[in-house]
């Protein structure tokens, strides 16, 4: 109990020097950020430069996209000007960056509707999918990591160890297609898929509808989390300080409490990030089998279609949620761990 | 004739026997019908490039034409209670049912007739009927029931091309979203991705639909589609694209499955420009060597059908054709000898990346190999394959599948990719537009049908099978779903 008397009398002695102390530290995580905002916004323009490159290296033209079978040469023309596909490549790369940078991703060839209102619209599947999931994820795999590290020795926690290496080893469409058979063709317990007519409104419907691929993302994603959590303990667990911990008079699960999870979490929030970005993306695989309206289904059938300004909205504002996130782990790090404060990963 | 071509007829005999009025209370006539389909529409206006999924979803069911295609595959009048033609063949007079009303509220009259034909003939209409109408020079409008259509030609099918025509309220503005039409159903709700739903019009001028509601449910997966119709999430599905999923539908008393006709034809066009493809002995080689039987039931089992031109059964100007160039590989190396090829020759397939032309393609190329003509597979995408093939014509041979009814006109343009030139056939596709009665019509038509079987003008592998399968408790929908069309109607559905 030594170690915290000190601490505690540290505390009461230096408040004004630690409202000073908070301050600079605001200003050192502004400064971060501000320079961490930078950065994100030149991968965003690296970001949108490749969108711009890839999507014009695909053969064909753009403008075909608006005409069937039986086109004339006159229509042929139209559409290439409607589309903006007779211009110069310069002229149409700084129209498009123009556009991105005031949010508008234009119309869509096919459906005729705005790219970003529909991405909102699609947002309400694959948002909560993804949230649900990743949460569903961290619930399995934060105590099950933990336990599988502190109990390594113990038939259980070697067991946990298997059984996320075969998680990870699972292709995730493969879990969908596994438990629609389970719980929706033999059981009957669940749909097998879609999604209401009118979507939240009918809120339980749909709720019901999120629970098998919510599940399917979070048992694949909390297999591979699992594993990073079962090793961030691990690393805690040989750690000087928690030894310290112990030999101060903490107990165990106090001392792992109180210095190993604040240890072991920087590096599990920078994994959380990228894995928050995968969950993403999984999302937009498991809408597929679960022929949920969300983005992935949105970018799958404009792809088909040749509907370029639907391709490039919904990569375009994924892209940007995957920078985000990477963005907010960074952060979050640096408020976690101030050894990191005052240096750039980008 | 196959077992399912039997459940077709049982089906057809039940919905005859037991249809609307024989026992009311054999049905719900406030069901919804849950119809799960994998063509869901971009848009819902026909003309700005909806997909054949706003024809499956609104012909018939929320939009009316002046005619209509039956499922049958015959033109009859649908707001239209009349009409006459003039001597020349040149003038149209139509008199409109009485008593129609739009789903907000107004009449029927000439005038949304005469601004929905100049819909579908507008400059930026994205209509496949667009050429057809192009003969049209004027509409007049008399007075409100009467309609005047002059044509610059003779123009026999002008009923059929009308049948495309939805009748739109003239005051409806932009429909890509909303609709104005006379069908037995209003547009409730239309969800992006997931569902559209309808309901029934209590003011519609015909007999009343046997059920209260439809609601389409569109999935990007056929297996997703299946498991739907499976668990009871679905009532029907509109066309199978695949024999795999049939298996656990086949065998099961709670499930109904119909082979209907289709139009969608497989097909090896040559490009018939360049050689070798500009000798016809040549393609009728490659049409010999070609074990067609093999390969459709490779591909869909017992199901689909053998055709030996580009005309479909349901057609008017069908005539079975397949004993033309039947699969013959030893007449075929004669025929290639003859030709001035021997030792056979190579070509490249420009084949499309998805289903089923890159296993059509394998196949074709172990098939020709057999007779010394190698095959160099290219697979494309459907983009590059507008540009290459459709629009440049650059290209040696290519897979494709064409969907229309009544396409063999085609044939009649030699600026069409495949190149076809054969000026007794344009002569006849002209002739036939031309012609005085639908008997000569289909006399030019099916005598053109003859002439490129035997030029063998492309190799046509196989017509699709068009199946539904549907939960035994459903019956009276469209078993053929010509034009993409999906009238529900007639649907009932029992408890």
């Amino acid at each position: 109990m030594n170690h915290r008397r000190r601490k505690g009398r540290w505390f009461r002695s230096n408040v004004g020097a630690m409202i000073l102390g908070v301050l600079s530290e605001a200003t050192v995580i502004l400064a971060y950020t501000l320079r961490r905002t930078a950065i994100l916004l030149v991968s965003l323009l690296i970001a949108a430069t490749v969108l711009f490159v890839l999507l014009r290296l695909l053969p064909g033209d753009p403008a075909n996209a608006l005409l069937g079978v039986g086109a004339t040469q006159e229509q042929i023309a139209a559409a290439r000007a409607q589309v903006g596909s007779d211009q110069p490549l310069s002229v149409q790369f700084v129209s498009f960056l123009g556009n991105i940078a005031r949010l508008d991703l234009g119309t869509s060839f096919v459906s005729r509707a705005p790219v970003l209102a529909e991405i909102g619209n699609r947002m309400a599947v694959t948002l909560p999918l993804t949230l649900i999931g990743f949460a569903l994820a961290l619930l399995f795999a934060i105590p099950l990591g933990i336990i599988a590290a502190v109990r390594s020795d113990r038939w259980y926690g070697a067991a946990i160890s298997v059984v996320s290496q075969l998680g990870i080893a699972i292709p995730v469409f493969w879990v969908g297609i596994l438990l629609v058979w389970v719980f929706a063709i033999n059981l009957r317990w669940l749909p097998s898929g879609g999604f209401p007519l009118r979507g939240w409104s009918s809120w339980q419907e749909a709720a019901t509808g999120m629970v098998l691929p919510a599940l399917t993302i979070g048992l694949v994603m909390g297999a591979s989390l699992l594993r990073y959590v079962r090793a961030a303990t691990l690393d805690v667990l040989g750690s000087d300080f928690l030894r310290t911990a112990r030999a101060l008079g903490s107990s165990f699960p106090e001392a792992l409490f109180r210095h190993g999870i604040r240890n072991g979490a920087v590096p599990v929030v920078s994994i959380l990030g990228i894995e928050l970005a995968s969950t993403f993306l999984g999302a937009v695989v498991i809408e597929r089998v679960f022929s949920l309206p969300g983005l992935g289904s949105m970018l799958l059938l404009a792809i088909q279609q040749r509907d370029y300004p639907n391709v490039q909205g919904v990569l375009f504002v994924s892209t940007l949620l995957v920078l985000l996130i990477g963005f907010a782990a960074d952060i979050a790090q640096r408020l976690i761990d101030p050894r990191l404060r005052g240096r750039v990963q980008p | 004739m196959r077992p399912t071509k039997i459940l077709l007829t049982a089906a057809l005999l039940a919905s005859v026997a037991f249809g609307p009025g024989a026992l009311a209370q054999d049905y719900d006539p406030g069901a919804t019908i849950r119809i799960g389909s994998l063509y869901e529409p971009q848009n819902l206006d026909n003309t700005a490039g909806a997909g054949q999924g706003i024809n499956e979803a609104f012909n018939g069911n929320v939009y009316e034409g002046l005619f209509t295609l039956t499922d049958a595959g015959s033109v009859e009048p649908v707001l239209v209670e009349d009409y006459a033609v003039s001597e020349d063949g040149l003038t149209y007079t139509f008199t409109l049912r009485e008593g129609v009303t739009f789903h907000s509220g107004e009449p029927l009259t000439s005038a949304d007739v005469k601004y929905s034909i100049e819909r579908v003939t507008a400059e930026d209409s994205r209509s496949s009927r667009k050429r057809s109408l192009s003969t049209i020079t004027g509409i007049e409008t008399p007075d409100e029931r009467t309609v005047v259509i002059t044509l610059s030609a003779r123009s026999i099918s002008l009923p059929y091309n009308l049948s495309y025509v939805w009748i739109v309220n003239d005051a409806a503005g932009d429909i890509t979203s909303a609709e104005d039409g006379t069908g037995p159903y209003t547009l409730d709700e239309w969800r992006r991705g997931s569902a559209l739903a309808l309901t029934r019009f209590d003011d519609y001028w015909g007999e009343a639909p046997t059920n209260g509601a439809v609601l389409f449910q569109y999935f990007t997966d056929a297996t997703a589609l299946n498991n739907a119709l499976l668990t009871n999430a679905v009532d029907i599905v509109t066309s199978v694209q695949s024999p795999d999923s049939l298996a656990q539908f086949a065998g099961n008393p709670q499930f109904t499955v119909t082979e209907g006709a289709s139009t969608t034809k497989e097909l090896l066009a040559y490009n018939d420009r360049v050689a070798p493809f500009d000798n016809v002995q040549v393609r009728k080689a490659l049409a010999r060597a070609t074990d067609k039987a093999r390969l459709l039931n490779s591909i869909w089992g017992e199901y689909g059908t053998l055709i030996g031109s580009f005309v479909p059964p349901t057609d008017p100007w069908y005539v079975d054709l397949t004993g033309v160039d039947p699969y013959d590989p030893e007449s075929a190396r004669e025929l290639l000898a003859e030709a001035g090829y021997p030792d056979g020759f190579e070509f490249t397939l420009d084949t499309p990346d998805y289903d089923p032309h890159p296993i059509v393609a394998q196949f074709l190329q172990s098939e020709y190999a057999k007779i010394g003509v190698t095959v160099n597979i290219n697979i494309i995408t459907a983009n590059e394959w507008y540009t290459k093939i459709y629009q440049e014509h650059n290209f040696e041979a290519t897979l494709q599948e064409h969907v229309n009814h009544r396409d063999i006109v085609f044939y009649g343009n030699p600026d069409f990719y495949w190149g076809y030139n054969n000026p007794e056939v344009v002569q006849l596709i002209a002739d036939s537009e031309a012609a005085s009665s639908e008997e000569e019509q289909t006399e030019k038509l099916t005598e053109a049908n003859r002439i490129i079987a035997e030029d063998a003008a492309s190799n046509w592998l196989y017509l699709y099978p068009q199946i539904v399968v549907s939960a035994a408790n459903v019956t009276g929908y469209p078993v053929n779903g010509l034009n993409s069309q999906f009238f529900a109607y007639d649907i009932q559905k029992s408890n």
